[in-house]
């Protein structure tokens, strides 16, 4: 749920990166956090655990200029993908406004990859979303590595609604604003029709 | 629960804005607390008084939203609705959280000058003065449903932004 402040004149809404353990979301907000202005972004948080492995979340706030003057603010999360995390992920869903899902391009990764899509989907769902119409983008992570999937057997598996999709290498940065403006520009055209 | 806004977008008012932060004011002078903390339940910042410079809010927001919805796991695990108050104790400083109307997250921050107990009643008031803020604010939310900066945003504006 998006948050209009007219006496601070400031837009803020929730993004979260899901997809499956390892899969690169975390580092997405890394390469975010170190390319940004450090005027136009906060600190990142991430609750891990002793092996770099998100707990409960990353948290990083950035701002994106002015829009009407309104300054607009994304708040951007990732959700542990580790499958026994579950009731975290729930959590970290609530107030979502869009979601980037970033699947793991290694072929040995497309169960994981359907899995956690799958249950991306059921969760939006107990939250009361419709997640066929929740703004959503695809990000085709680790493009760098030799056994790759390509787009084309990706988009088949996982990318039937036809949403923006970005081949991404996050560890380089390659990818990651694209995806990022991506999903911003669905979740403000979202928001601009009101209710869903 | 569902809030009685059938939107996805809480929008806030200076109206209300002032209402909220002249609640929070109170609040801080009545518990002797250093700083108090209004968040909503997705851990967006609404208002804040007293020493804020001293802290990062949007972090403490964001913690605070997250510390309220893990302890909310916890509860309906156990079969509760919510834990609707948190206390951290430190060696110094001590937070009290707490939830407004199952929507809004009260955080006070206090240390030796003031008290638990001081701060529990004085935050029982201050909710009660929030959830009427609240409800204004749904009201003017359903009556003008339309004509906010919202609805005129054009597909320009949005890519104004990448430029
Ligand atoms: N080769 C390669 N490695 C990457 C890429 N992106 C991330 N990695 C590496 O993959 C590993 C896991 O990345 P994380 O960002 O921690 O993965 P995550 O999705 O946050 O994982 P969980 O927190 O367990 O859900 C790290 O060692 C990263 O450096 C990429 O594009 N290519
Ligand atoms: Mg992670």
């Amino acid at each position: 749920m998006s948050f209009i402040n007219y006496s601070s004149r400031e837009i803020n809404c929730k993004i979260v990166y899901y997809g499956p353990g390892l899969c690169g979301k975390t580092t997405n907000l890394q390469y975010i956090f170190r390319r940004m202005n450090p005027g136009d972004r906060g600190k990142m948080i991430s609750l891990a655990t002793e092996t770099e492995r998100t707990l409960f979340f990353d948290f990083l706030p950035v701002s994106m200029g002015e829009i009407r003057g309104f300054k607009t603010r994304f708040h951007l999360y990732t959700v542990p993908g580790q499958v026994f995390y579950d009731a975290s992920r729930r959590l970290i869903l609530r107030g979502v406004d869009g979601v980037v899902f970033c699947a793991d391009s290694q072929i040995t990764r497309m169960d994981s990859n359907l899995e956690s899509f799958d249950n991306l989907r059921i969760n939006l769902r107990e939250q009361g979303y419709d997640p066929d119409r929740i703004p959503l983008v695809l990000q085709y992570n680790k493009r760098d590595v030799n056994s790759l999937a390509s787009v084309s057997e990706l988009h088949a598996l996982l990318n039937y609604r036809n949403v923006p999709e970005f081949e991404a290498v996050a560890s380089t940065g390659v990818g990651v604003f694209e995806t990022l403006k991506g999903i911003i520009k669905l979740v403000l055209i979202d928001l601009k029709k009101g209710g869903r | 629960m569902v809030s009685p806004m059938n939107q996805n977008r809480f929008i806030l008012h200076e109206k209300e804005y002032n209402e909220f932060q002249s609640v929070l004011k109170k609040l801080l002078i009545d518990s002797y607390a250093k700083v108090v903390f209004l968040v909503d339940k997705n851990g967006s910042l609404l208002s804040s008084a007293g020493e804020t410079g001293d802290f990062d809010t949007t972090s403490l927001a964001s913690l605070a939203a997250g510390n309220i919805a893990a302890t909310g796991g916890l509860a309906s695990l156990i079969g509760e609705k919510e834990f609707s108050i948190l206390f951290h104790e430190g060696q110094r400083d001590n937070m009290h959280i707490s939830l407004v109307d199952n929507r809004l997250i009260l955080v006070v921050v206090f240390d030796g000058r003031s008290s638990i107990g001081l701060v529990r009643l004085r935050v029982r008031r201050a909710g009660e003065e929030l959830g009427r803020i609240l409800k204004a604010v749904d009201e003017t939310a359903e009556r003008e449903e339309e004509g906010g900066v919202i609805e005129e945003l054009t597909e320009a504006d949005i890519e104004s932004l990448f430029k």
